[in-house]
């Protein structure tokens, strides 16, 4: 396993607290950073070839650049906590357990956008990490780290996954209902109160730190070429050690499986989705796939949260669709047709074929009805729900036919 | 100003327009559900997609905006296929109950499956049941099966009104609309939600189950309901009279005027016509014989009406006009006082009736054509009439519209004054306490059954048309004056609206110029009046939201 650069203090007793972070080098970053321009640290962040751990894999460097210069007024940074990818808990414990890194790594992100405001939005569902994360803040505020030209509100979600898309969060911080925005403006030129807003999450901010103290390039070669660093994998599902696995963005599927103890169950591997519930399912001849985001790309999946669900041979490939459809008919947030009407029929026709009551030519519908609302929509959710209702029904036909009538 | 290549076409347009916009101005229409010039974007139906060169797929005409040297197809395949899907979406969950909804026959999803779904249905699994038949207020009722989910009416409540009443509740296929809790649709307003609303979810409560809406006409019209002049068409049932228990007027839709109201018009003009085909409606003319009204011949009463004016001097003759009727109206009575030398001549009621406007198109005075009589100069001593009769000194008053008895006026003084007149006319449209008083009653034409103009406050001149034909013998005020003064000798004016305001626009400064041709659709300012734009809405402007 390479290093640890995110969960490095998760295994120290009261690693959550300030005492302890400081102990062990925690703010270092920051005060190092504040002796650096703006633009120096958006560069060095260019330069490690970070790139977005929420799901979307965007370059962070760059997306901090896109804020105008010429704007005058306040820009603010959020913060996305509202982990709900199904397969992924990673955030939860960055929270939990190093709350001070994510504290640090928004005082120096806040530095490089020129952002005197941050906000922190929290998946509902995450009460301790929110009282860990919470008393941290307070922490920082009384040693004297917050309060001077940064300030953090900590926002608890109320449990809907859309407002873990990063418009649809901006509007339920709002105050609004949660319902993603039609873009052009995107958030680093109108986003939060209409005013320039980076949407970073939290692992990716937890990297910011080390980046500062250690370098870019230190950084850069943790990873693949196209993207830096270490991070986070959940895994879970059919492994006989599932858990969150730190390592390099180059190891393959393969080994982070074997890293997870292998197989359980039937001890046959059958599928595994490598990236949340979001990504297209990827059968056992497909692991040797580098772990990376260009690397699912190029296997027609994605690494999205990173969170990696293992099926065996004894699971089943239409029920673990059923589960993921009633999901996203449950959480379509109903603002634009696409999404809102074929999340709910698919869900009807993999239930009923599920329950026995299915014909073939439901297969053919449900595939041609994903793909024809596929890139339609205002946000990334339909699309992430498209990628699995394809590629279980393409990769596992035989199985979905085995359970319909005619 | 950006120039783009629209389907091959070129045209310049405006900084900031979008694609919509840009391709109606060419004649090519985007279909759309959720997008509506009035409010902000939305970006919700997905239905108005076209394609751009060097876009990797279909974008959403409504959040783009022009730009120099775009070139935009809305005709391609992927576009058409699109177009479809987008349809199959909108209608999966529809009740397709077209035969018993009245929006059938105007409703936007009929019009498109037509002209881009024609698709075969796929659907076959139990389709998602919502509330239906809720009144939301005293106009209007929702089916939340029928809805679309595209927001105009939420985005009215937000952005014209501010009165946030309606929301979209709950998430995916379930969500629909209502109204947050403790409040109804109840503003000024809330007939617009059903113009707006592009299917049958909203609907009116008025209009509902009357008559379908293709037995229906339309005639441009003016609505007379209050100073501001909102434009309006007029929806006349002439072809299924059975229907609706008689009633010949339909409904009022608000007309576009960028100058006036924009696309909207108040509750209170709206479902303000109910007295064109009530029983109040006078269709006859009238004498008083022993105290009894009895009908009589248009002949007889001109004629008795001339030889009045003739009998009496001058000084025992007044005329209270009304605000209520158009210029030609005004300008025939202006006439008939010059050519007997009439100088009692006024228009207002003698104390205007309270009423309240509000902060947008709902003006207090409640006349359309105030301003009209002002410029005619009407404006004489109402009170002064008013004492004179009670002293005995006028013989003949000739009363038009007015109810002089609910006019504020203390009633025991009116009536007097009234009983010591040796003639009293009235003439109007729909009868009130002054009308049982009168010696002789000459009924008038509705709003709705005449031609005619009306000035508004700010000093436009518009249009308004027959829909229908006038009810029994009633005709319009100039056509009554014009033939007393046939009968009293002075020269023909014309027989014809249109006749009397070329007159008009002769003799009065202020309509110098004017024709009903210059007048048009739009109406025109009078001389001098600086041009007009609608009202800025009091509620949440779409261009000051605070997000996009």
């Amino acid at each position: 396993m390479a290093e640890r650069v995110l969960m490095r203090n998760f295994d120290r007793a009261s690693s959550h607290t300030l005492a302890v972070y400081r102990e062990h080098g925690g703010y270092a970053g920051w005060d190092k950073a504040r002796q650096m321009e703006p633009a120096a640290l958006v560069e060095e962040v260019k330069q490690s070839n970070l790139r977005g751990l929420g799901g979307a894999g965007f370059p962070t460097g760059a997306k901090w650049s896109f804020i105008p210069k010429s704007h005058t007024g306040p820009v603010y940074l959020v913060v996305n906590a509202d982990e709900g990818e199904p397969g992924t808990f990673k955030d939860r414990y960055l929270l939990e357990k190093d709350p001070h890194a994510l504290i640090e790594g928004m005082l120096i992100a806040a530095r490089a956008i020129r952002c005197a405001l941050g906000f922190v939005y929290i998946r509902g569902e995450y009460v301790e990490p929110w009282r860990r994360f919470s008393a941290a803040v307070k922490e920082a505020y009384d040693a004297g780290l917050l309060g001077q030209g940064f300030d953090i509100v900590v926002h608890r979600g109320a449990g809907a996954y859309i407002c873990g898309e990063e418009t649809g969060l901006i509007s339920s911080l709002e105050g609004k209902k949660g319902w993603p925005k039609v873009k052009p403006p995107f958030p680093a030129i109108k986003g939060a109160f209409a005013q320039p807003t980076i949407v970073n999450n939290v692992e990716t901010l937890c990297c910011i730190p080390p980046i500062v103290t250690r370098g870019a390039a230190w950084f850069a070669g943790l990873g693949t070429k196209t993207q830096g660093g270490t991070r986070m994998y959940s895994v879970s599902g059919r492994v006989k050690r599932p858990a969150v696995y730190e390592t390099s963005v180059s190891i393959t599927l393969r080994q982070l499986i074997e890293l997870a103890g292998g197989v359980s169950h039937s001890g046959r591997l059958k599928a595994v989705v490598p990236g949340g519930g979001s990504a297209p399912i990827l059968t056992a001849d497909e692991i040797d796939v580098v772990m990376d985001v260009d690397g699912l790309k190029s296997a027609g999946s994605m690494i999205g949260s990173a969170g990696v669900i293992v099926l065996d041979e004894s699971a089943s490939i239409p029920e673990a669709l059923l589960v993921l459809a009633r999901f996203y008919a449950h959480e379509s947030c109903g603002q634009c047709t696409p999404c809102r009407e074929s999340t709910g029929w698919i869900y009807k026709m993999v239930h009923r074929i599920v329950d026995g009551h299915g014909r073939k030519d439901d297969l053919d519908t449900i595939v041609d009805v994903a793909r024809r609302g596929a890139g339609t929509t205002i946000c990334a959710f339909y699309d992430g729900a498209v990628g699995p209702y394809i590629s279980y029904i393409q990769k596992f036909r035989g199985e979905f036919e085995g359970l319909c009538r005619s | 100003m950006p120039k783009l290549t629209i389907d091959g076409k070129e045209i310049d347009v405006e900084a900031g327009t979008n694609l919509i916009e840009a391709a109606r101005r060419l004649g090519i229409e985007v279909p759309h559900y959720c997008y509506h010039p009035g409010l902000s974007i939305a970006g919700q139906c997905r239905l108005c997609m076209v394609d751009i060169e060097k876009a990797p797929r279909p974008t959403i005409a409504c959040n783009t905006q022009a730009v120099d040297g775009m070139v935009v197809h809305t005709q391609t395949d992927r576009v058409k296929e699109t177009r479809r899907s987008m349809m199959e979406f909108h209608l999966i969950n529809h009740p397709l109950d077209c035969p018993v909804c009245d929006q059938a026959g105007e409703c936007w999803l009929q019009i498109y499956y037509m002209k881009h779904g024609l698709y075969e249905p796929r659907m076959t699994d139990e389709k998602v049941h919502k509330p239906k038949a809720v009144p939301l207020g005293p106009h209007v009722m929702l089916d939340a099966e029928r809805c679309i989910l595209c927001s105009r009416c939420v985005r009215f409540c937000d952005e014209i009104t501010g009165t946030g009443e309606l929301g979209i509740f709950n998430r995916a296929d379930y969500s629909e609309i209502g109204l947050f809790p403790g409040h109804d649709l109840q503003n000024n307003y809330s007939g617009n939600v059903v113009d707006i609303c592009p299917v049958g979810a909203l609907t009116d409560r008025d209009f509902r189950f009357q008559v379908r809406v293709w037995y229906l006409d339309t005639t441009k019209s003016i609505c007379p309901g209050c100073a501001r002049g909102c434009n309006v068409d007029v929806h006349v049932n002439r072809k299924r009279p059975h229907h609706a228990g008689g009633r010949r007027v339909a409904r009022l839709k608000p007309r576009f005027n960028a100058a006036v109201n924009a696309w909207w018009i108040c509750d209170v003009g709206r479902y303000g016509f109910g007295d064109v085909d009530d029983e109040t409606r006078m269709t006859r003319p009238q004498r008083r014989v022993e105290g009894q009204a009895v009908d009589t011949d248009w002949g007889e009463a001109l004629g008795a009406v001339a030889d009045a004016l003739r009998r009496y001097s001058p000084e025992e003759i007044a005329i209270l006009a009304s605000p209520k009727q158009s210029n030609e109206d005004l300008f025939a009575l202006k006439r008939l006082c010059e050519h007997r030398g009439i100088r009692q001549l006024a228009f207002r009621a003698p104390t205007p009736p309270a009423a309240a406007g509000d902060d947008f198109l709902l003006r207090a005075d409640r006349h359309p054509n105030t301003r009209g009589a002002e410029l005619l100069g009407l404006e004489g001593d109402v009170a002064g009439i008013l004492s004179a009769a009670g002293a005995g000194r006028i013989k003949l008053l000739w009363v038009f519209e007015h109810d002089l008895l609910a006019s504020g006026w203390p009633i025991a003084e009116t009536t007097a004054a009234l009983d010591r007149v040796e003639t009293l006319v009235w003439s109007g449209a729909n009868a009130n306490a002054t009308t049982a008083r009168a010696h002789r009653v000459l009924p008038l034409a509705a709003w709705v059954e005449r031609d005619g103009t009306f000035t508004n406050f700010l000093g436009r001149v518009q249009r308004f048309r027959a829909a229908v034909e006038p009810l029994g013998e009633a005709l319009a005020g100039w056509d009554v004056v014009g033939r007393v003064m046939t009968a009293l000798g002075a020269p023909a004016i014309g027989t014809r609206a249109e006749h009397w305001f070329r007159e008009l626009s002769k003799s009065v400064a202020a309509f110098a110029g004017l024709t009903y041709q210059a007048i048009g659709d739009g109406g025109a300012m009078i001389a001098g009046a600086a041009p007009t734009t609608a009202p800025a809405p009091p509620g949440r402007r779409a261009d000051a939201k605070v997000t996009a």
